[in-house]
């Protein structure tokens, strides 16, 4: 081995520590791009794979009840490669020991026992046969929510009809990757499951003999998705179809691809942060490094040495450490994303999962740490190999300070003489102080960046739950009910508010844009049951205590317009709607009318597109009538039991979503995969602060060492001389925080807008705890690495000092 | 001893109206104000004078280290003030061994290694074990400078320089920061190599009874060489009185 190398090795070896925070920033930055590119790569995948195994549908429609004759004509639409019809029905559900009642999706098999479309996964046991009619399969994390295997029994409201259900498999559906209740925004899969059942069954329980009210297509290749859905509605409109619509408008599909896009809206945008501040910092501690190594650079060129052959035994030593901290990149973002997809996979109940190796995103990573490595060294050791190395092997000379400012003179005449050293070394090499500060504050932001979605749940669980959605329960009942319901059901025990709504399918335009949505009509106040039992015909009122509130930007309660549609601010904004603007209405239910009704208002929601009318003014433009599909209802916990055994028990019920268990399991959710994200984040954000911490400290006291032994040669003691550095250190991160904070705000608002889809988005809050944690951390890594390198002073060599030459 | 200036010796070096400027901020120091001198193959050459009279300046650019702000340097013939930056490291690698006060050793590499260093790079060194045994320190060379006592570092600095056989060795106060015992080790070897390899040899030094062992002394002063002595004899260093 040359003895350059010899000296390359021994170097690295006495400087490990500081080789290792380089080589650690730079295994962050590369980690990230690997996790999270991997982790979205292997997930989208993994789906279509899952997809294709699966035959998992192009087109899906739901009707009210079509004959099955009519499938003839459907599989002869162009491009139609295959079909399914079936009849799938909401039920309630009543589960031994299990208080609350449950809602079921009840879906009929074929009558050959087994689907051609959106096929089946059985994990345990099998599908029901043909003939039997309690026998049912369920989706595997029903099953799991409540212990059931096959064997286990159930009761379920079918079609009016209380059954007893006995489980026969447990199966994994990709329809029902993502499955959500109806009214829910969270699956809970202790309350909601998928329930396949023989279709004779279906077909008897529901009334619906040689009939269906649901179908799925697969395309050929060539089909045009557009023509054979408007083909289909032409087909189905008879029979009271609700509008065909393809995969972006499956609920389990659009929500998993929000997910991915969050994925790689991630992917996009974090590790480019990561990897430009690292870059950043490997830059600015090379740098420094190097230029400390100044005087070998003179001898080494004094000896004979080519300015190529300086230069490149620099950048091996620099391309060591950047090395290892790919290799330890590499290590860390596989093994993270592997279990970030592991943890998703779980959360979507994919049977099997495709872990995708891209070397693209490896060698990108390579590539960008290393140049990064690569430029800081060739800056430094360029300004180093330019001197001619009689100068070079001098120590540089003495900077030339200036004082402070003439009237600082009179403030300073009370500060020590080391302080004054302190501010004058700041002010004297401001750029150097400014990289330090620079760094320092982008570990900070970093820090932000990873910390604030928690924040922003919060917002949104308290907006959704506490100031919007202030029901505990959603009832949907089975058909359209005349609204003398509703003062049934505030006649419950326990039942102390109740709000009827109207939902309605419809298609929205204006101008070219169109959706899917639908609208809810709302009465444009709640009444209370106590009124109602004492006066039962009186007409609903206003009482200004709306269970579920529309609040506008300012988070402000808005009244109910009278007529005119309400709008969330993203449905607006997709419509490129703005109030007064007429948009056209096509109603896919009952009277199935096109209309044009003005936008009223704005409103802000989190969750979904959605739209509002007064129920009033909608039941008027649907000309039906007093006319309700569901209740909140605000409970009084004390009966909680009573009613929940009520409501398991009423026929006319088919669905139930409760609030405050969809809120503990949303924060369940998010707390499962935000944690894990924001918790690798901000490792790899604390490495990071850690790195740009003890080396800005390190270097701080080798480019003064000889000046600090010196001052204890003079007689300050160690922690006097320790003071300078400290205290350069603790101005540098007292203005860092500040910019640190007002660039963890500008990342996060850049990853905010990536997170946004149609479902939901995520609102920009950073809590204050968030800001406060970002500091903390950086300021603990500071004072760690200020400690470690404060035991150096200790250690400061004075007759070293004292010989070498100055 | 004869003293080799006679008519047939070879000029390895000649200097002529060599001036040095050095600017740092608003100060101009005036490092050489015009400078003569030649340096003949095979003679030792001891440089005399205060601080900031010019010596290392003009070893430095003798040795390639520093440029000239004025005047002219010939080597063996060749401009030395006209060569540009990739001529000069190989004229250093190939013709100069360089000896500094403070020996300028890696510190990560042992002794031999630190000589290594040099032999790697040149094209017909000695080993480093050779050059280590010329310094007399054989049993010594895996040690690291940090295990060294001062002289020893600076005879595997002299032993770094020789190794390459040079043409001339330049030594910047090579006992500057040894007691005299030492220094006399140290000068010792460099006067052994000076006749076992006749390589010309320039020191700097503060200290004039180090003069006794040179052939000729050049006394600075203010950027000048203010005389040049000729010693009719020499005396070894060990016969030299500190």
């Amino acid at each position: 081995m040359k003895a350059l190398d010899k000296k390359l090795l021994r170097d690295l070896m006495s400087m490990w520590a500081q080789a290792l925070a380089v080589a650690l920033v730079v295994a962050a930055g590369v980690a990230t791009l690997i996790l999270a590119v991997g982790a979205y790569r292997s997930l989208d995948e993994t789906r279509a794979a899952y997809y294709e195994r699966y035959r998992f549908a192009h087109v899906f429609a739901v009707a009210t009840r079509a004959p099955r004759g009519l499938m003839k004509r459907v599989l002869e639409l162009p491009g139609v490669a295959a079909a399914e019809a079936r009849i799938t029905k909401n039920a309630l559900l009543d589960i031994d020991r299990f208080t609350q009642p449950a809602t079921g999706l009840v879906i009929s098999l074929p009558s050959n026992g087994v689907p051609t479309l959106n096929r089946l996964y059985i994990r345990s046991g099998r599908l029901p046969q043909p003939g039997e009619t309690t026998a049912v399969a369920i989706n595997e994390d029903f099953a799991a929510a409540h212990d059931f295997r096959p064997g286990s029994q159930f009761k379920a409201l079918l079609g009016g009809r209380k059954r007893t259900l006995t489980v026969v498999g447990t199966v994994l559906s990709p329809e029902f990757i993502y499955s959500v209740g109806p009214g829910d925004f969270v699956p809970d899969d202790s309350r909601f499951g998928i329930l396949w059942m023989a279709e004779k069954a279906v077909e008897a329980a529901y009334n619906l003999e040689n009939a269906f009210n649901s179908v799925s297509l697969s395309l050929r290749r060539d089909a045009s998705q557009e023509d054979v859905i408007s083909r289909l509605d032409a087909l189905l409109e008879r029979y009271g179809g609700r509008g065909a619509y393809d995969r972006d408008d499956q609920f389990s599909h659009a929500f998993l691809d929000s997910e991915l896009d969050q994925l790689s809206a991630m992917a996009r945008v974090l590790p480019p942060i990561f990897l430009v501040v690292t870059a950043f910092l490997i830059n600015m501690v090379l740098t420094r490094l190097i230029a400390l190594e100044r005087e070998e650079i003179g001898l080494f060129k004094a000896l004979g040495y080519g300015r190529l052959a300086v230069a490149s035994h620099y950048l091996k030593l620099v391309m060591v450490i950047a090395a290892a901290g790919i290799v330890i990149g590499f290590g860390l973002g596989t093994w993270f994303g592997d279990l970030l997809t592991r943890l998703y996979g779980n959360f979507f109940h994919f049977p099997f999962l495709v872990f995708q190796r891209n070397v693209d995103v490896y060698v990108i990573s390579a590539i960008v740490a290393s140049t990064s490595a690569g430029l800081g060294t060739v800056r430094a050791v360029r300004s180093a190999i330019n001197l001619p190395p009689a100068v070079a092997m001098q120590p540089p000379a003495p900077a030339v300070y200036r004082r402070l400012w003439s009237r600082g003179a009179v403030l300073l005449r009370h500060v020590s003489q080391l302080t004054i050293m302190v501010f004058r070394h700041l002010m004297r090499w401001p750029l150097r102080a400014a990289t330090t500060t620079l760094g320092i504050a982008l570990a900070i932001a970093v820090l932000v960046t990873s910390l604030f979605p928690v924040g922003s749940v919060n917002f949104m669980v308290d907006f959704t739950f506490f100031q919007s959605d202030r029901q505990d329960a959603s009832i949907t009942f089975a058909s359209e009910t005349a609204d003398r319901v509703v003062q049934n059901v505030g006649r419950l025990p326990g039942v102390m508010v109740v709000e009827q709504f109207r939902t309605v399918s419809t298609k929205m335009r204006l101008r070219h844009n169109e959706r899917r949505v639908s609208i809810v009509g709302r009465p444009a106040g709640t009444y209370l049951t106590g009124d109602m039992s004492q006066a039962p015909d009186l007409p609903p009122r206003p009482t200004g205590i709306d269970l579920s509130r529309l609040l506008n930007v300012k988070q402000e309660p808005l009244a109910m317009p009278e007529t005119g549609l309400v709008l969330t601010e993203k449905l607006a904004l997709l419509l490129k709607a703005r109030r007064g603007d007429l948009v056209e209405v096509e109603f896919l239910e009952s009277s199935r009318r096109t209309v044009r009704v003005p936008v009223t208002e704005i409103f802000q929601s989190y969750f979904g597109l959605s739209a509002f009318m007064n129920i009033r003014a909608l039941n008027d433009l649907l000309d039906e009538g007093a006319v309700v599909t569901g209740v909140h209802i605000a409970i009084d916990e004390r009966f909680e039991e009573v009613l929940y055994g009520i409501i398991k028990n009423t026929p006319a019920l088919t669905a139930i979503a409760l609030r405050k268990a969809s809120l503990v399991k949303f924060r369940e959710t998010m707390a499962q995969n935000i944690v894990f994200m924001t918790g690798v984040y901000s490792t790899l954000g604390i490495i990071i602060a850690f790195g740009v911490a003890y080396n800005s400290a390190r270097i701080q006291l080798s480019e003064r060492a000889r000046e600090l032994a010196s001052l204890r040669v003079l007689g300050f003691t160690r922690a006097e001389v320790a003071r300078i550095l400290t205290t350069e250190l603790a101005i540098v991160t007292i203005i860092a925080v500040p910019i640190g904070w007002i660039l963890g705000r500008g990342f996060a608002w850049i990853l905010i807008q990536g997170f946004e889809s149609e479902l939901y988005r995520v609102p920009l809050v950073i809590e204050r705890s968030t800001y406060a944690q970002s500091a903390l951390i950086v300021i603990g890594a500071v004072v760690a690495s200020a400690l470690i390198v404060r035991r150096r002073v200790n250690r400061l060599d004075l007759i070293e000092v004292l010989k070498t030459r100055e | 001893m004869s003293i080799p200036q006679t008519d047939e010796s070879t000029e390895v070096f000649q200097a002529t109206g060599l001036t040095k400027v050095y600017r740092t901020g608003d100060v101009e120091v005036h490092a050489l104000r015009g400078v003569d001198m030649t340096l003949y193959e095979g003679e030792v050459a001891v440089f005399l004078g205060p601080s900031g009279s010019g010596k290392s300046t003009l070893l430095n650019i003798l040795g390639g280290l520093d440029a000239a702000s004025g005047g002219r340097v010939i080597f063996r013939g060749e401009e030395l003030t006209g060569f540009d930056e990739r001529s000069l490291t190989l004229y250093r690698r190939r013709n100069v061994g360089f000896v500094f006060q403070f020996y300028n050793l890696i510190s990560s590499l042992t002794a031999r290694e630190n000589v290594a260093l040099v032999t790697e790079i040149s094209d017909h060194p000695m080993r480093p074990e050779e050059a280590l045994a010329l310094v007399d320190l054989s049993d010594r060379m895996d040690h690291f400078p940090a295990q060294l006592s001062g002289g020893e570092q600076q005879r595997v600095a002299i032993a770094r320089a020789i190794a390459k056989r040079p043409e001339v060795l330049l030594c910047d106060e090579p006992t500057g920061a040894l007691d005299s015992k030492v220094g006399i080790v140290v000068l010792e070897a460099l006067t052994a190599i000076n006749e076992e390899l006749g390589t010309t040899t320039a020191i700097i030094t503060h200290n004039a009874a180090i003069r006794e062992i040179a052939h000729r002394v050049f006394y600075f002063a203010d950027g000048r060489i203010a005389s040049t002595h000729i010693n009719q004899r020499r005396l070894k260093p060990r016969d030299v009185s500190w």
